[in-house]
């Protein structure tokens, strides 16, 4: 194995539980967006166009969908002799077993990784944002400083600082203190999660911290490279970012795709996001169908009406019905005369006719307000809906649904039905 | 798989026109995201064929750039592989493809490398779906020396420009005329064939000795009656292309929900190089309808009983009606195109109008593209 300048350590094993019934089955970085993509892409496609060809991906929430997605790396030209694409979950041991318990401890656990590539620099990914963003531009900003740890930051609205981990820099990037979520920030530099570190600093600090219960970039890596004086540095990225992590969010995202020219462009030539295609063929749009303002993936087929919307591949849309300022993933099906506002509907999925989804006055969740609000309703992998039913706002169905399980056909602002189940 | 592949993908046809200036026939996209090859080469890898040669020689340029990758159809073995002939000069050969019979000849090493019992021999200009495990055996089953595809036409078809087939009642092939002026019935051959591997060698030959170039003219036509030839009957769409109207008709074929279910829902699927292209987009003011649209496309204007390729750019107050737009074709605002097939990359002026009065028009021009 001859040496790499630098290799990517790509954090997917999170669950990203503010993403409610999306990710019961999958991990969030295998959650579908943007029609045809996945979370992960965005940083894999990164990578590779930013001449990264060796990545870890450390996987452990939920990987059915994330190892086969991933594959051995076609997609992104990660199929390598020398490097490419590994996935790492957590293994036995000798002398203990321990799943990953914090993202600093994956690393940890996968030092022999990182070293068979005998690696100068190390990059630290999280496999939750969307952005486009040049590594090798933040590796030279690394090298020219000098510096141990470089880390990504943007600068946010002073208003909305409190909301992020604060980094406050003298004029020369270099970092003079850290303030997670500060009440009064004193900065608006906010870390992207996105580090450079030479990996000789890195490794000494990982097994400085090994016995670190539930082992952290942020809680406990950074703070104790920064207590070690080493010389770290903010890099400041000023392009499109943005994290993923709620549905409100997951779901603005989505829709910024849709505008006319949108900040994030998918369709330049430059710097091209890659994903697995298992459907190539074209769309067909029905005489009765009518489509504006929206993206829709390959071979789905809309014979209604498609208004705002993110349709990912292999979607049936039926006669009659009204998508509208929603998400529709991929081999869903939705019959006919099927009203839906503001819906997302994770993968294949069966709806049946005459539903109305987000209908009526808001409510809080049920379940949980924090996950399961912004006039959403979200609706998990595999469900079923039965014919004829009305759905309020703020509501989560997941599960092969019956009419019984819809007390005068209708589930009312912020409920949730959550059917467990195997063999579905 | 008890048989190896050859795609002769090197024809090309005057009746295309304009068309073929840039690409041979196999390498003409189809059905919004295909060429015309990805057929032949997915029934193949479908069929667990696991070792292909296409034989190429008109423009391959576009076909080679096609191909320049095995891994879309699977072709990317340790075992076998996809095989690209182009004619080359040698110590003692220095022609050209004389005919598709001399195609294979040129190529006789590697007919005799293999050690598969059988050949499958397909045309590159078709579109269709077929198992090639079900035609061997059939063609075993027959004990057949060379078993030929054929496929009914509808009764009011001109087959004059196809190889027609009279059969027994055993399906054995008691007559066959290349582009007959009368045919004597409608039954077409589509150029799909089997044949024993040794067989094969043995005849192209015996063929090459004798100055006989052509598979169909010089083998079958000539060895009807001394060998026995088979007929298996396709009862699947199936289209040739070799005409600018076969080019539009198959094209507008996928408008039809029969045809879309055989080709883009039933298993196996038809595989093609993969492009990396986003999603398409519907603009304000963007009203489609009876349309198919490929990745890549934007749209801004009314798009009716068409094909829209990848990556076509459609501008405000477009109406595209009734045409084909290939890959990345750029129509500027308030252009009206009507009955057309525009090749790849074309652009459009703005407030244009074209439409094809009396059959299809191909529209070419490369004009300025402003794009923000």
């Amino acid at each position: 194995m001859y040496k790499k300048e630098m290799i990517a350590m790509l954090l997917a094993g999170g669950q990203g539980s503010r993403l409610g019934v999306l990710t019961a089955d999958v991990a969030k970085p295998a959650v579908s967006f943007g029609g045809k993509y996945r979370i992960i892409d965005f940083p894999l496609s990164n990578c590779i166009n930013s001449g990264i060809d060796t990545v870890g991906v450390l996987t452990q929430y939920q990987p059915l969908r994330l190892n086969t997605h991933i594959g051995i790396g076609i997609p992104w030209d990660l199929d390598r002799n020398n490097g490419g694409v590994t996935v790492l979950p957590p293994y036995e041991k000798s002398n203990n077993s321990e799943w990953y318990t914090g993202t600093a401890n994956a690393i940890y656990q996968n030092m022999r990784y990182i070293d068979t590539y005998d690696p100068d620099y190390v990059l630290i990914l999280s496999g939750d944002h969307i952005y486009k963003m040049d590594y090798e531009v933040m590796l030279d900003f690394h090298k020219q400083n000098h510096a141990d740890v470089t880390i990504a930051t943007m600068p946010v609205p002073m208003e909305e600082a409190s909301r992020f981990g604060i980094v406050i820099a003298d004029e020369n990037k270099k970092i003079l203190e850290f303030e997670e979520k500060p009440k009064e920030p004193r900065s608006n530099l906010a870390s992207m999660g996105i580090y450079i570190f030479t990996w000789k600093v890195l490794k000494e600090a990982l097994i400085a911290m090994k016995d670190q219960q539930s082992c952290d970039f942020g809680k406990h890596i950074i703070p104790y490279c920064f207590e070690h004086q080493n010389r770290m540095f903010a890099y400041e990225y000023n392009g499109y970012w943005k994290d993923v992590g709620t549905l409100g969010s997951y779901w603005e995202a989505n829709m910024e795709l849709i505008d006319l020219i949108p900040e994030f462009n998918l369709y330049e030539e430059y710097w091209k996001i890659y994903t697995k295609c298992d459907t190539i063929e074209p769309q067909y749009i029905a005489p009765e169908a009518f489509v504006e303002r929206s993206i829709i993936g390959e071979a789905s087929e809309i014979y209604g009406t498609v208004i705002g919307s993110v349709i990912g591949p292999n979607v049936h849309i039926g006669k009659g019905s009204v998508i509208r300022d929603s998400i529709i993933m991929k081999d869903t099906v939705i019959g006919e005369n099927v009203t839906i506002d503001k819906g997302i509907i994770a993968e294949n999925c069966k709806l049946g006719n005459h539903i109305v989804l987000g209908t009526g006055e808001e409510a809080p969740n049920e379940l949980n307000e924090s996950i399961y609000s912004f006039g959403l309703v979200t609706i998990g992998e595999d469900s079923v809906i039965p014919d004829g039913v009305t759905i309020g706002k703020n509501t989560a169905i997941s599960g092969v649904t019956t009419p019984e399980d819809y007390p005068d056909a209708h589930l009312k602002a912020g409920g949730v039905i959550i059917k467990a189940g195997e063999g579905r | 798989m008890k048989a190896i592949g050859i795609i002769l993908a090197g024809g090309h046809s005057n009746r295309m026109r304009e068309l073929t200036r840039k690409r041979a026939i196999s390498a003409m996209p189809v059905g919004g995201s295909f060429r015309c090859i990805d057929f032949a080469l997915s029934n193949m890898s479908n069929s667990h064929i696991q070792t292909v040669a296409v034989l190429t020689q008109y423009n391959a340029r576009s076909l080679n750039e096609h191909l320049s990758s095995s891994k879309w159809w699977d072709f990317g073995r340790k075992q076998g592989g996809l095989y690209l002939f182009t004619p080359t000069v040698t110590a003692d050969n220095s022609d050209w493809y004389r005919g598709t019979a001399d195609a294979m000849y040129q190529n006789i090493d590697f007919l005799k490398k293999r050690h598969e019992p059988y050949v499958i021999i397909s045309s590159g200009d078709c579109v269709y779906k077929m198992d090639f495990n079900e035609l061997l055996d059939y063609h075993i089953a027959k004990k057949a020396d060379i078993t030929v595809v054929c496929k009914d036409m509808p009764a009011d078809a001109d087959v004059s420009r196809f190889g027609v087939i009279r059969m027994n009642e055993d399906c054995k092939i008691i007559d066959f005329e290349e582009k007959p002026l009368l045919a004597q019935s409608n039954t077409v051959s589509t150029g799909v064939y089997v044949i024993r591997r040794r067989q094969l060698i043995e005849i192209l030959e015996k063929s090459a000795e004798e100055e006989r170039f052509d598979f169909v003219m010089d083998i079958l036509v000539r060895y009807r009656n001394v060998k026995n030839i088979y007929g298996y009957k396709l009862k699947t769409y199936w289209s040739n292309i070799a005409s600018v109207q076969d080019y539009a008709r198959t094209n507008m074929d996928f408008l039809k929900p029969e045809v879309r279910s055989f080709f883009f829902r039933e298993e196996p699927k038809i595989y093609s190089k993969v492009d990396d292209l986003p999603p398409a987009k519907y603009n304000p003011g963007s009203a489609v309808s009876n349309s198919l649209i490929s990745s890549g496309c934007i749209i801004n204007g009314k798009v009716e009983d068409s094909v829209l390729f990848k990556q076509v750019f459609i501008g405000k107050n477009c109406v595209i009606r009734n045409a084909i737009l290939m890959n990345g074709v750029y129509i500027s605002d308030n252009t009206h195109v009507e009955n057309c097939i525009v090749e790849s990359n074309t652009t459009l002026r703005p407030n244009t109008f074209y439409c094809g009065e009396d059959g299809i028009h191909v529209i070419m021009e490369q004009n300025e593209r402003y794009t923000i």
